[in-house]
């Protein structure tokens, strides 16, 4: 029998049951969304991770002082050494594959504009930061070397604090005061997004380190160039355990710290640590996928349970269509073409089930969302696959029958 | 035109041997009109599935339209049955939810015949059964009378050499019964070999030969003087 026939035939089968189609489809349906939405989520989480490692900057270290204790527990912040701006310099004068080493203190503060006020993150700079960060101006200018030599009073502003203190207005050349300390706003910043912890990163004000250590975050008996931490780039990625051991080499030296001593600082890899939650919400998502899948399975003994019950229904109709010269291929197939064709249906309604699903994911974590469309065409293949796998044996039953028996069946 | 050797079936039913066929030796020419008569159990059902190509006996030999189907392979009777016989049931076995012109081309559609010449030829059966008027109708908006015409049809479509009709007037009122009977005769008048299974005397007076059976066996093979119609 031609396919165009056994398709009408099948389809016309599908019609007569219509309730238990579509509920025999659910099962196709759920599975396919499922699969779908979570290989789709998980793509976006992804790209989302990818855009979060990149937006820290590449290749970047934070060098901090204090040590790591045994247990794990940080010991209280400089104890014992305190970073400065010296052991930046140093940093990128000895280890060449260092593309910039910045020096930062960080505190919070409230900047006031007229009535307005808004609290965040102060971080005093110097001009090697936005470097070492890939940070972009957006309006305006960087600080110029002479400002950050001279603790100049002028902020760059990330663009959340630009939008709470002067809404869509140009904030360039306007005067914000912090802790009562008027600075010029010469510069704003490109928009980065929540950093991997999901804080929002475009909450910051940035004013030169010397200005920074003065008035602003200033603590009374500390010295004159000290810092909170280091932010190292490195040029190329297969460099950074390399270049890690040579940072903890000069800055022990520099300390003179024993051999055998613990280091008195810490160096943090940022890309490993967003890659190592990016790895465990890989496997997370694996994990759902696989548990999609089973549900897709489930919907396939859903098809053969009802393709069971439909060959059983029409013993009188398969007996009849052999008697007229249906040879046992065309019986199997035509079952075969039924289970199929309910699995496409459903497979293609689990595809635009999965969008929804999807695109509402997406929109709530504010994930980028990425639909593969191969992942799209294997869903498809996969459900026409289960209609074939789990339609075989119903088929191969009803192709069985012996006639005489099928016709006589009540 | 239709030949049975010595033909003989055994069943087996739980541990014994039943013998529904024993050694039975038919030959119908072509154009005969032929009842079957016989209680039930007799072996006529039997007999009628020998014929129709739907089952093979144990031992002996069947010719139909000289080919040799008595060893044939599931599929190759499937094949002849398409080609050969035209069948035509007690319960009618329409396919329901399809209308009459596609329940007639169901033959076709196994022969492999293409789609346009499908659409004619069941046409044709079905004016020549007196439906063309009812062609769009699915079974449940026909009578039982017309629905067994329909059955007709499409045992006619595919020019069988042989039309076996098992019981065909079982499930219809006798007015009706006798429009049926009437239609065979006319068939069979216009040449169409035709095989009635019956237990009703009526029905079987329409044949011009009546072949009894009893235990598996013919115990009668009886010519009578054809029947007059209306």
């Amino acid at each position: 029998m031609p396919l165009v026939e056994l398709l009408r035939v099948a389809l016309e089968a599908l019609r007569v049951n219509l309730m238990r189609s579509i509920l025999t489809m659910l099962g196709i349906i759920i599975g396919v969304a499922a699969v779908i939405a979570m290989v789709t989520v998980g793509a976006g989480a992804q790209a989302e991770i990818d855009r979060q490692i990149s937006s820290l900057g590449s290749n970047l270290f934070m060098v901090m002082s204090g040590a790591r204790s045994r247990s794990g527990v940080r010991m209280a912040t400089g104890t014992e050494m305190r970073l400065t701006e010296a052991d930046a310099r140093a940093l990128k004068a000895e280890i060449p594959e260092i593309v910039a080493s910045a020096p930062t203190m960080r505190g919070v503060a409230q900047v006031v504009v007229g009535n307005t006020n808004w609290s965040t993150t102060i971080q005093g700079i110097d001009n090697e930061y936005l470097v070492a960060r890939g940070w972009q101006i957006d309006e305006g200018r960087d600080l110029e070397p002479q400002e950050i030599r001279s603790g100049s009073k002028v902020a760059l502003l990330g663009s959340r604090v630009a939008t709470e203190l002067f809404g869509a207005g140009n904030a360039i050349g306007q005067t914000v005061r912090i802790k009562n300390v008027p600075f010029t706003v010469v510069g704003t910043l490109v928009e980065k997004g929540q950093s991997s912890m999901g804080s929002d990163q475009d909450d910051i004000a940035m004013i030169p380190l010397g200005a920074a250590r003065g008035r602003v975050l200033g603590r009374t008996g500390t010295r004159a160039d000290t810092v909170n931490v280091i932010f190292v780039s490195v040029a190329e990625g297969w460099m950074m355990d390399d270049v890690e051991r040579q940072i903890a080499e000069v800055l022990r030296q520099r300390y003179r710290v024993r051999p055998g001593a613990e280091d008195p600082f810490g160096i943090r890899n940022m890309s490993e640590i967003v890659e190592t939650r990016a790895e465990a919400r890989q496997v997370f998502n694996m994990l759902l996928a696989a548990v999609a899948s089973v549900s897709l399975v489930v919907g396939g003994i859903g098809i053969m349970n009802i393709m069971l019950v439909s060959v059983t229904e029409r013993t009188r109709e398969i007996g009849l269509r052999m008697a007229v010269g249906a040879k046992g291929r065309d019986i199997l197939l035509q079952f075969l073409v039924e289970a199929v064709t309910l699995c496409l249906i459903g497979g293609f309604l689990g595809i635009l089930l999965a969008l929804v699903i999807t695109f509402g994911i997406a929109r709530i974590a504010e994930w980028p969302v990425l639909l593969q469309w191969p992942v799209v065409v294997l869903a498809l293949g996969f459900s026409g696959a289960i209609g074939i796998f789990f339609g075989f044996y119903p088929a191969r039953k009803a192709a069985a029958k012996d006639p005489i028996e099928a016709l006589r069946t009540e | 035109m239709l030949v049975c050797e010595d033909l003989h079936k055994d069943y087996l039913v739980g541990n014994e041997t039943v013998c529904a066929l024993d050694d039975v030796s038919v030959r119908v020419e072509r154009g005969e009109f032929l009842s079957v008569m016989g209680p039930s159990g007799s072996g006529k059902s039997t007999f009628m599935n020998m014929v129709g190509c739907l089952d093979t006996p144990t031992r002996g030999r069947i010719v139909v339209d000289g080919e040799t189907v008595s060893e044939l392979s599931r599929d190759a009777l499937a094949e002849v049955r398409n080609r050969k016989i035209g069948f035509v049931f007690q319960q009618f076995h329409l396919l329901g939810r399809t209308s009459a012109l596609d329940n007639v081309e169901l033959p076709l559609l196994y022969g492999g015949v293409p789609r346009a010449e499908r659409a004619v030829r069941a046409e044709q059966a079905l004016e020549r059964v007196g439906l063309r008027d009812r062609m769009g109708h699915v079974p449940a908006q026909l009578s039982g009378g017309q629905q067994q015409r329909v059955a007709i049809a499409r045992a006619l479509v595919n020019r069988p050499v042989v039309l076996l009709a098992d019981e065909p007037t079982g499930a219809l009122d006798s007015a009706t019964g006798v429009e049926i009977m009437e239609l065979f005769q006319e068939l069979n008048e216009a040449g169409i070999t035709v095989l009635v299974v019956t237990h009703e005397p009526e029905v079987a007076g329409y044949a011009r030969r009546v072949l009894r059976f009893r235990d598996g066996r013919v115990i009668a093979d009886e010519r009578q003087p054809a029947r007059m119609t209306a």
